[in-house]
C-alpha cells in the first residue's frame, strides 16, 4: 500500500548564496532530501505564501530562485544563517530509460530557472554513464544560468540568446536540429524545463523526429498535495501529483495522459 | 469493480459505496471522471456559492502527521459558472453509471435556496448542502451547522427551491449532532452527509506563527476517523435516511467501520492525498477482501452492523 507523507515545512538554515544573474540566486540549505531530479518543494517564509520550487540539488538542498514576486523577493533579501521553510519532496521526477549496452545520449533543454532541475538531472545522468548535452537559452548572455556548473561536471553545453550576444542567435529550438542530425549526438530522450511556450516548441521538434520528450510543467499550485485541483493541466492531470514532469502527448499538445 | 460492492443509495444503484468527498479534486469534469474511473460510486463536486471566490492565499494545506489541515477557503467559480461544469460532468459520468452530487453553500438562508435553484439547472443527481465548512468567516458555514434552528432553516430553504434529492452536510463540533440530524430530516433532507472537517490549527514553533495563511483550518484524514465514526453512529440512531459517512477513511477496513457505524455509503477525501487518485479503487478492493474474509456478502449487510 502506497502511503505518502510529506511532513510539515521545516526551517533550514541558508549555508550559502550564489548570485547567478541579475535576478536569480541559488540558495544552499543546511539539509538534504531523498529526492529525484524534477521533484519540487514548497518553500515558505512566515508571513508569506508558500510556492513551488524545483530542486537544483537534494544533498544539500539547493534552490535556484528568480526574483519575480513577493515570496521570491523576500527570499532574495535573506542572508547566510537565515532560515527557509521547506516541505517536500513533492511530485514526479524525470525518468531516464534504463541503461543499455550502448552509450545513451540525453539532451537537456532549459530556459530561465528551468536550468536548475536540469543541473540536478545532468548529475544523475552522468552518474548513470549517459552522455549529456544541454541547450540553455535566454534573452541575452547575462541572463544565462548555471552554464559553468554544467560545463564543470562534464556536460556539453550549447547556448542560444535571442539578441545573439553569445552562442546561437535565436531560440533553444534553433539549436536542436544539428544535434539530432548527427548520430553521435542524437539523444535517446530529451528532458526539458522552462516556460510553457518553450516546452511546446521543444516537444514539437522532438516529436517530429520521434524522440521521446519529458517536460516539467508549470501550473498555479495551492495545496501542492493533490487535493485542491488548482494545478490541473490537460484532461484531469494534476501538476503537483502526476507531474510536474510529464511525457509529452503529441495529440493534445499537452502533457501526456495515456501513461496513467 | 467487484459486484460485492454494488449497493443502493436513495434511488440510485451504485457500482461501489465509495463517494468522492466535496473539495477533493472536484473542480473539473475531467478530474471527477478520473475519480469515477478510479473506483468512485458517486462523485461530489467542490462546494460552490453565489459568487466566485478565489479562496485563501497559500499556505492552504498540510500533512501534520496525524492527518491533514486545510483552509482552501471555498475556491469556486460561482453558481452561474458551476452550472456548465456540473452539466458537462454529469454528461460524462452518466455512461459510467456514476451519479453526480453538486455541493452548495451560501452566506444567508435565502442564498442557500438561490444557489440550489441555480445549480439545479445542471440536473445533478443530488445536491449536498454544505452548512459546515470551517474555513470561511463567520458569515458563512459555521453558524448554520452549529444550531438546530439555522440548520433546519437552510434545509427548508433548499427543499423549497429544488425538487431533486438533497443531503445536508453536518459539522462534528456541535453539542448534539443527532438532534441537528433529526431537525434537518424533519425539514426535508433526503440524506445526511457526515462529517465535514473539525476546526484545527498548526503552529510552526520555530517562527511562532500559524502555518496556514488563514491561521485556522479543518482537520481531515486519520485524525478525524474516531470523531466521524462517533458522529455517524449517533446520527444513525436518530434518523432513518441514508448517510454518506465521511471522515478519515483511507483503507477498506476504515470503510467497513464507517458502514458498521451506520453509513449507507462512504465518503473519501484525504485518502486521495495518502494513496493517490486510485485511493477509492484500492479501498474498494480492500473492502471486498474484508467482506470475503469475514463472510459479508453485501454492503447492506455491513451497514449499521455496530447497532445490532
Ligand atoms: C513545479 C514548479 C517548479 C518551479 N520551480 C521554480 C524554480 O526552481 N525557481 C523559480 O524561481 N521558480 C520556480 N517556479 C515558479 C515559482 O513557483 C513562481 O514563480 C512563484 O509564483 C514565485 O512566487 P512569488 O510570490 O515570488 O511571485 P508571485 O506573486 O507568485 O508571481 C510570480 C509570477 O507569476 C505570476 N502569477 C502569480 N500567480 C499567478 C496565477 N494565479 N496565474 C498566472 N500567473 C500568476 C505573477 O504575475 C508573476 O509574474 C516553479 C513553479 C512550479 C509549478
Ligand atoms: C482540501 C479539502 C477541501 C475540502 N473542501 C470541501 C468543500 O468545498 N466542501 C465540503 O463540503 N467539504 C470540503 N472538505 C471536507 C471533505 O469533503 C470531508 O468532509 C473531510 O475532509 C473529511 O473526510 P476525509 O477525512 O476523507 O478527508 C474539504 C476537505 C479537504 C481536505
Ligand atoms: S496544487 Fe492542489 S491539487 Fe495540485
Amino acid at each position: 500500500m502506497r502511503i505518502s507523507h510529506s511532513p510539515l515545512p521545516k526551517p533550514l538554515k541558508i549555508t550559502g548564496i550564489k548570485v547567478e544573474n541579475a535576478s536569480t540566486k541559488t540558495f544552499i540549505l543546511g539539509g538534504k532530501l531523498e529526492a529525484q531530479p524534477g521533484q519540487f518543494v514548497m518553500a515558505w517564509l512566515p508571513g508569506h505564501e508558500d510556492k513551488p520550487f524545483s530542486l537544483a540539488a537534494a544533498d544539500p538542498i539547493c534552490l535556484t530562485i528568480a526574483d519575480v514576486g513577493p515570496l521570491s523577493h523576500a527570499l532574495h533579501q535573506l542572508h547566510i544563517g537565515d532560515s527557509v521553510w521547506v516541505r517536500g519532496p513533492l511530485g514526479k521526477a524525470y525518468s531516464l530509460p534504463a541503461k543499455s549496452s550502448a552509450k545513451q545520449h540525453t539532451l537537456l533543454i532549459g530556459g530561465g530557472y528551468g536550468v536548475a532541475p536540469l543541473l540536478f538531472l545532468a548529475r544523475q545522468a552522468l552518474a548513470l554513464d549517459y552522455q549529456v548535452s544541454m541547450i540553455i537559452g535566454a534573452k541575452k548572455e547575462s541572463d544565462l544560468l548555471l552554464v559553468n556548473d554544467l560545463k564543470t561536471i562534464g556536460v556539453t553545453v550549447w547556448l542560444t540568446t535571442e539578441d545573439g550576444s553569445t552562442g546561437i542567435r535565436g531560440l533553444v529550438t534553433d539549436a536542436i536540429p544539428p544535434l539530432l542530425a548527427e548520430s553521435a549526438t542524437r539523444p535517446t530522450v530529451v528532458c526539458t524545463c522552462g516556460p510553457t511556450g518553450m516546452l511546446r516548441a521543444v516537444a514539437a521538434v522532438c516529436m517530429a523526429e520521434a524522440i521521446p520528450v519529458q517536460v516539467s510543467w508549470e501550473a498555479h499550485m495551492r495545496c501542492g498535495i493533490g487535493l485542491c485541483g488548482s494545478c490541473e493541466v490537460g484532461q484531469g492531470w494534476l501538476t503537483c501529483l502526476d507531474g510536474p514532469v510529464f511525457p509529452f502527448d503529441p495529440v493534445t499538445v499537452a502533457p501526456n495522459t495515456a501513461i496513467f | 469493480m467487484n459486484t460485492k460492492l454494488n449497493c443502493h443509495f436513495l434511488n440510485f444503484e451504485l457500482n461501489t459505496p465509495l463517494v468522492l468527498a466535496s473539495g477533493i479534486i472536484g473542480t473539473s469534469a475531467s478530474l471527477m471522471v478520473r475519480a469515477a474511473h478510479n473506483g468512485a460510486g458517486m462523485v461530489t463536486a467542490k462546494s460552490c456559492g453565489p459568487t466566485p471566490r478565489a479562496g485563501h492565499p497559500n499556505p492552504v494545506a498540510f500533512d501534520f502527521g496525524g492527518g491533514l489541515l486545510n483552509a482552501i477557503g471555498l475556491t469556486n467559480p460561482g453558481a452561474e459558472d458551476e452550472v456548465g461544469l456540473l452539466a458537462e460532468t454529469r454528461r460524462q459520468l452518466q455512461p459510467l453509471g456514476v451519479p453526480l452530487i453538486a455541493s452548495i453553500f451560501g452566506g444567508t438562508v435565502t442564498e442557500f435556496g438561490d444557489v440550489a435553484r441555480i445549480v439545479a439547472a445542471a440536473e445533478p443527481d443530488l445536491i449536498e448542502v454544505n452548512i459546515s465548512c470551517p474555513n470561511v468567516g463567520d458569515e458563512f458555514g459555521t453558524p448554520f451547522a452549529g444550531a438546530i434552528e439555522s440548520a433546519a432553516a437552510v434545509t427548508d430553504s433548499v427543499r423549497r427551491a429544488v425538487t431533486c434529492p438533497i443531503s445536508v452536510k453536518l459539522a462534528p463540533n456541535v453539542p448534539d449532532i443527532a438532534r441537528i440530524a433529526a431537525a434537518v430530516v424533519e425539514a426535508g433532507a433526503d440524506a445526511i452527509t457526515a462529517i465535514n472537517t473539525v476546526p484545527g490549527m498548526v503552529i510552526d514553533a520555530a517562527s511562532g506563527q500559524p502555518l496556514l495563511h488563514n491561521n485556522v483550518g479543518g482537520v481531515s484524514g486519520p485524525a478525524l476517523k474516531p470523531i466521524a465514526l462517533r458522529c455517524v453512529y449517533e446520527i444513525a440512531k436518530a434518523v432513518s435516511v441514508p448517510i454518506i459517512g465521511t471522515g478519515g477513511v483511507s483503507t477498506g477496513r476504515d470503510a467497513a467501520e464507517m458502514l458498521m457505524a451506520g453509513a449507507t455509503v462512504v465518503g473519501v477525501g484525504s485518502a486521495v492525498y495518502y494513496r493517490g487518485v486510485s485511493a477509492m479503487r484500492e479501498v474498494g478492493q480492500e473492502l471486498v477482501e474484508f467482506m470475503e474474509s469475514y463472510g459479508y456478502s453485501s454492503i447492506e449487510e455491513l451497514s449499521g452492523r455496530s447497532h445490532k
